[in-house]
């Protein structure tokens, strides 16, 4: 008998649950308290837990089964009775499983509610009872999947409920989430900081190695400095001659570039801290190119403002993927990583949605304001930068604050 | 490697246990390639279409030029949100089945059995610039389904989700297994209920199994099954010669199937 299972199991297709074949009987008569279990039950009569109303036509005497085996430890249910009677049920279901799967948003009446509970709490009881009883795969399998969807649906997260707030999640949430995570923005400004130093400091002992750190597709920067601002401040600027397109091309790529900072925090922060010390490797060495060559006026009215938001946001990006590191060392806690990962996706989300807003503002003003290269603008532009980034440090540290509660004086 | 479990058991508070088959990488795979070309196809769709508005722009002096710079800048805009914002906005929309999963049957839950949350549906997506490095050959989120026991990308774990089949099935019709075979055994209810009482549930599944699944066995393997099982259950209850004479292995089966789990006849 065993070789037949065993034939039967590999013969099987690879869909059907592995262990469900060679799962013994482990109940026994003796050790369950229901008639059914200790073998008062008669096959075509009633089963464990089916309808009452059923009693009376059921209580014709029959042929009891009271086995004396031992390996008879169970019985068989009924089956054909017993799916002709709750098929009806497992439809109605089914159903209203598909009613849903159609229409996701809509929210169903409380009745409506209440019978899907009642369907969900039947369907179950009746696939323990096919397990238990039975054992037959198909109607199992149905069954399985059918509960499946329904527990699905029914077990949600209350808390994916709550409705989002864009002006609370932005003069409030955004700032006190940044701020619960500060050291990890700490972290990622040092990174991107030394990497700047390194940047400079390597420019400073071999400027020849300028073209090895400039990207191909920033080749503009090797141009000498001096060169490059005559050329730029002679230039008339057109408003519209390829700002669009060229102001859309920065915004995805820094938006990919802050995702992936996040993202590869998962590799327990390397990936995240090599971004970042690139980044400012990058920013380090046009930087200290722009200074040496004494254009840290014109370096300042370009970089600072968009700037003064875009290095914010890849800085947050940064922190979103150092948060994620930590949470992947899961140092001070003893929780499991799936746990761990359920209590910082809000806060990641929070994090990688601001700096998704600071980097689309970035893109606007890098591709409308930054190019114009006019220098009786210069100090416009550098003051525009100067009250951003002063803006943008304030909202950070002192937004969602709570204000002190005023307090009733004896007098 | 770690083993692989090829299902997610989840066990309910009301203590009902059940089991959730995981979707494999190459299902996942097809369901990607599927995605992919629908994502190419509507940014093509896009392009084609803000092309033809800056043409049709083009006839106006200074709104010509404005209009193309714009619906060049547009289309990459909307390149990148289609190519971020599609599995988001689809999952989200019909309950975690893309297009691509859909056709395959495939739908992303939560690790739990639950239904996938907003965030969770975001967080799995904005993950998936990290599965597909190095460029977009997907290594580490094939690496990283190799290696999880439940066949995750990172974007997954991260998430707290994983892809599970999910296949529209409808109970097996026994009247069908039976139907127009008469069951000579009923002639002798004593026999039967003996029959029915020395069969252990675990003998009674492998019959009923074996009933459903005999189209799909080979003639040989169809006929030695059939034939271990006959000889089994002859065993277990003697039916006389008159009965059984002239009865395949099968017939002999089937009668025994049909003793088992229709309703009684006394």
């Amino acid at each position: 008998m065993r070789d037949m299972i065993a034939r039967m199991a590999e013969d099987r297709p690879v869909s059907q649950p592995r262990g469900f074949w060679l799962v013994p009987h482990r109940r026994t008569a003796s050790s369950c308290s229901h008639p059914v279990l200790k073998n008062d039950w008669r096959p075509g009569t009633r089963g464990f837990g089916e309808e009452p109303e059923e009693q009376g036509e059921e209580a014709k005497p029959r042929l009891a089964l009271r086995s004396p085996l031992p390996h008879t430890a169970g019985v068989i249910l009924d089956v054909q009775k017993f799916i002709d009677r709750e098929r009806g049920y497992w439809d109605e279901l089914a159903e209203l499983l598909r009613l849903q799967d159609n229409q996701p948003d809509r929210r169903p009446p409380l009745d409506e509610a209440k019978r899907f509970h009642y369907l969900y709490q039947r369907t179950s009881s009746d696939l323990v009872k096919l397990k238990t009883f039975a054992g037959e795969a198909e109607t199992t399998r149905f069954l399985e999947r059918l509960v499946a969807r329904a527990y699905s649906r029914l077990h949600e997260d209350g808390g994916e409920r709550v409705p989002f707030r864009p002006w609370q999640w932005l003069i409030r949430t955004f700032p006190s989430t940044f701020r619960r995570h500060w050291i990890a923005f700490a972290l990622s400004c040092g990174t991107f900081g030394i990497g700047a130093a390194f940047g400079a400091a390597a420019l400073k002992l071999d400027y020849q190695s300028k073209a090895d750190f400039i990207p191909p597709q920033f080749s503009h920067l090797n141009e000498k400095p001096s060169k490059r601002v005559e050329r730029e401040e002679k230039q008339d600027f057109d408003a519209f001659q390829g700002r669009h397109a060229f102001s859309a091309q920065l915004m995805t790529h820094n938006t990919k570039v802050t995702i992936l900072t996040m993202a590869a925090g998962f590799l327990w922060g390397i990936f995240t801290i090599i971004l970042l010390f690139y980044n400012g490797t990058l920013i380090g060495v046009v930087l200290f190119d722009y200074i040496a060559d004494g254009q840290g006026t014109f370096l300042t009215a370009w970089l600072l403002p968009h700037g003064s938001f875009e290095l914010p946001a890849i800085f947050i990006g940064g922190q979103a993927g150092l948060v994620i590191a930590r949470t992947m060392f899961g140092w001070g806690t003893n929780l499991r990583l799936r746990e761990r990962f359920t209590r910082i996706r809000g806060d990641l989300l929070t994090l990688i949605g601001g700096a998704g807003l600071l980097l689309i503002w970035a893109g606007i003003i890098e591709s409308f304001l930054s190019q114009y290269h006019d220098p009786q603008f210069y100090p416009w532009k550098i003051g525009l930068g100067a009250v951003q980034l002063t803006g943008l440090i304030l909202y950070l540290t002192l937004g969602g604050r709570k204000l002190p509660r005023p307090t009733l004086s004896s007098d | 490697m770690l083993s692989k479990t090829t299902t997610l058991i989840i066990r309910t508070p009301e203590g009902v246990t059940f089991e959730v088959p995981i979707a494999s990488p190459f299902c996942r795979c097809i369901a990607l390639a599927l995605d992919v070309m629908i994502v190419l196809a509507i940014t093509i769709v896009l392009a084609q279409l803000a092309g033809a508005l800056s043409v049709a722009a083009s006839t106006v002096p200074v709104l010509g030029e404005v209009m193309e710079d714009f619906g060049s800048g547009a289309t990459i805009v909307m390149q990148f949100a289609i190519s971020i914002g599609y599995g988001m906005a689809t999952e989200w929309l019909w309950s975690g089945r893309t297009l691509g999963k859909r056709v395959m049957g495939l739908r992303v839950i939560d690790e739990r059995g639950f239904s996938l949350g907003l965030k969770q549906v975001i967080i799995r997506n904005l993950f998936r610039v990290l599965d597909m490095l190095p460029s977009t050959f997907y290594l580490l989120g094939g690496v990283s389904c190799f290696l999880t026991k439940r066949c995750q990308r990172i974007g997954d774990i991260a998430a707290g989700t994983l892809v599970i089949r999910e296949v529209e099935s409808s109970p097996p019709a026994f009247d069908e297994l039976v139907k127009n075979e008469r069951n000579s055994f009923a002639a002798l209810p004593h026999l039967e209920a003996r029959l029915r009482r020395r069969t252990s549930p675990e003998e009674a599944r492998l019959v009923m199994d074996a009933m459903t699944r005999r189209d799909e066995l080979e003639p040989a393997a169809r006929l030695q099954l059939f034939a271990q099982l006959a000889s089994h259950f002859r065993e277990k209850a003697a039916f006389p010669d008159e009965i059984t004479i002239g009865l395949s292995d099968e017939q002999y089966v089937r009668n025994v199937a049909s003793t088992l789990f229709r309703r009684a006849s006394v």
